[in-house]
């Protein structure tokens, strides 16, 4: 069993929901999530929130961020417990994120470090 | 009519103290003579009993007979040391000048000491170098004063197979060199975990046991409350996940009387009579609750004391099972175990509906698991009532117990 990490990406991070929109996405999120865990599924998970960001780029100059300069921000992720890429695809395609247009997911396979990956 | 009554006291009153007072004698006399000599400390207590019988039965019961029974054992313990100690002294005589002073083989068996030694005998107890099972059976006899017949009939295993499991299990602990002491605060957490691992197997031990004696099965569940309550009372282990542990154990054990008919049979949460739950048991889960509800980690027993919490509440409202819904999808985070999987499907289709619940349990992969096609035939039931038969009568082939075939035979007999 390998673990894969899936990366959900905002096309827009500082787009502000309704509390009402925010609350549905976050049970949306926790039964998708739930759903993988009761799988036995599931390895780890991150919310990343957009407060208190920076970026450090070449030279140290930091920067408030990424929201601006940079098209894309990643909102969070979840690693997550399967035979293949494609099950970890199958996966990512529950995730609420998608339903927002522009946003998508980035599934990753995680190296071992068994010497072998 | 004097007699007979005074008879049936003087039966009841060996097997009552035998109960409370044993386990407290061996806790002081094994922490007094180290884990090493638990055997002589466990026939000294036992010797007691004896005396006690002996003697009660020509000259009658003492006015306290706890106090005789805790002066008795301070003489045969100091006997024993007495006797360890003039041994060893003729051997090495040289070495050992001058140490056989009397408050040497004083034994303390006041309340507190008899609180702290039976804490430290659990920890002791519940090591992880011995196996689960061996840690149960152990605390059944050291620490809940458990006849070797009656832990057999709870394992519904013979008394040869526990005597050897016991042996087995004190042998390793000493091999281990296991002192009888709490362990130093910056590992308590480490060892407090194992320890309320095995208070929560007793539990369930007692809770969803195969065995069809209702006394022991009750006494099972109320022995390990008592142990994680002695932990609660205790400052360096009276931590916010002991609270939660005891809570949850509140919670279920208030339905202990409403889930079994008087033919022993099961009888499952949807069809049991909520005025045979018992709101004294609720009110004290919840008391322990909010005292769990302190510091910043949410242990698995949180989580499973809040989910036991809502199921004590009547009727079918939204909230109910969203919370339980969304307190399963933490828990399986936190834990995966089939059975959390099985009833967080469950929870799903109350809170967002049967479809969506059958796409989810279709990807379950419990297919060894009887309660996997029972829920599905559950959720079937009323949306594809052919596929709901199929499922109930795959549950029935593989169900293990007659209580459980029965129980699904009824919903069979429904669907038709």
């Amino acid at each position: 069993m390998d673990e894969f990490i899936l990366i959900f990406r905002h096309e827009d991070g500082s787009k502000v929901a309704s509390p009402e929109q925010l609350q549905i996405w976050m049970k949306q999120t926790m039964d998708w999530i739930g759903g993988i865990a009761s799988q036995n599924k599931f390895s780890g998970a991150n919310g990343l929130p957009f407060d208190d960001a920076k970026v450090v780029h070449h030279n140290n100059i930091v920067t408030n961020g990424p929201f601006g300069e940079i098209k894309e921000t990643i909102g969070g992720y979840i690693i997550v417990k399967a035979s293949s890429v494609d099950e970890a695809v199958e996966f990512a395609k529950g995730c609420p994120v998608l339903q927002g247009e522009g946003n998508s997911v980035e599934v990753r396979k995680i190296f071992k470090g068994d010497g072998v990956h | 009519m004097q007699g007979p009554l005074l008879f049936m006291e003087q039966q009841e009153l060996i097997p009552h103290l035998f109960r409370s007072e044993y386990r407290k004698i061996v806790a002081v006399l094994c922490r007094r003579f180290g884990f090493d000599q638990i055997e002589t400390a466990e026939d000294l207590a036992s010797d007691t009993f004896v005396t006690a019988a002996q003697t009660w039965a020509l000259k009658g019961i003492p006015q306290n007979p706890v106090a005789w029974l805790y002066n008795v054992a301070k003489n045969k313990a100091k006997n024993f040391l007495q006797r360890e100690s003039t041994f060893e002294n003729k051997v090495t005589v040289e070495v050992k000048e001058g140490f056989s002073e009397l408050h040497e083989f004083e034994i303390d068996l006041s309340p507190q000491n008899i609180n702290d030694s039976q804490l430290q005998m659990m920890f002791a107890i519940c090591h992880p170098s011995i196996s689960p099972e061996a840690q149960i059976g152990l605390s059944l006899r050291i620490l809940c004063g458990f006849g070797i017949d009656e832990i057999a009939e709870a394992f519904l295993v013979n008394k040869e197979t526990i005597n050897k499991r016991l042996y087995r299990a004190k042998e390793r602990l000493r091999e281990e060199k296991i002192k009888i002491e709490l362990p130093a605060q910056s590992g308590i957490n480490e060892r407090l975990e194992t320890v309320l691992t095995t208070i929560y197997l007793l539990f369930s031990e007692g809770y969803y046991s195969v065995s069809k004696n209702q006394t022991i099965r009750k006494e099972l569940c109320l022995e390990a409350m008592r142990l994680c309550y002695m932990l609660i009372e205790n400052k360096n282990t009276n931590k916010p996940h002991v609270n939660a542990l005891l809570s949850l154990m509140c919670f279920h054990t208030s339905r202990f009387d409403a889930r079994i008919n008087n033919d022993g049979e099961l009888i499952l949460y949807d069809e049991q009579d909520p005025n045979l739950w018992n709101s004294e048991l609720i009110s004290k889960g919840g008391y322990f609750l909010n005292c769990a509800a302190t510091g910043n980690v949410l242990s698995k027993y949180h989580l499973e004391a809040a989910i036991a919490y809502w199921n004590t509440q009547q009727g079918d409202t939204k909230e109910k099972w969203e919370n339980i819904l969304q307190l399963y999808n933490r828990l399986l985070q936190i834990e995966y175990s089939p059975i959390a999987a099985l009833n967080r499907t469950y929870a799903l289709s109350k809170a967002n509906g049967k479809m969506e619940a059958i796409a989810t349990a279709e990807k379950l992969n419990l297919a060894n698991n009887h309660f996997y096609f029972a829920l599905l035939g559950e959720l079937y039931t009323g949306i594809d009532n052919q596929k709901a038969k199929q499922n109930f009568q795959k549950a029935f082939s593989i169900a293990k117990t007659q209580t459980d075939k029965q129980s699904i035979q009824r919903k069979i007999d429904k669907l038709c």
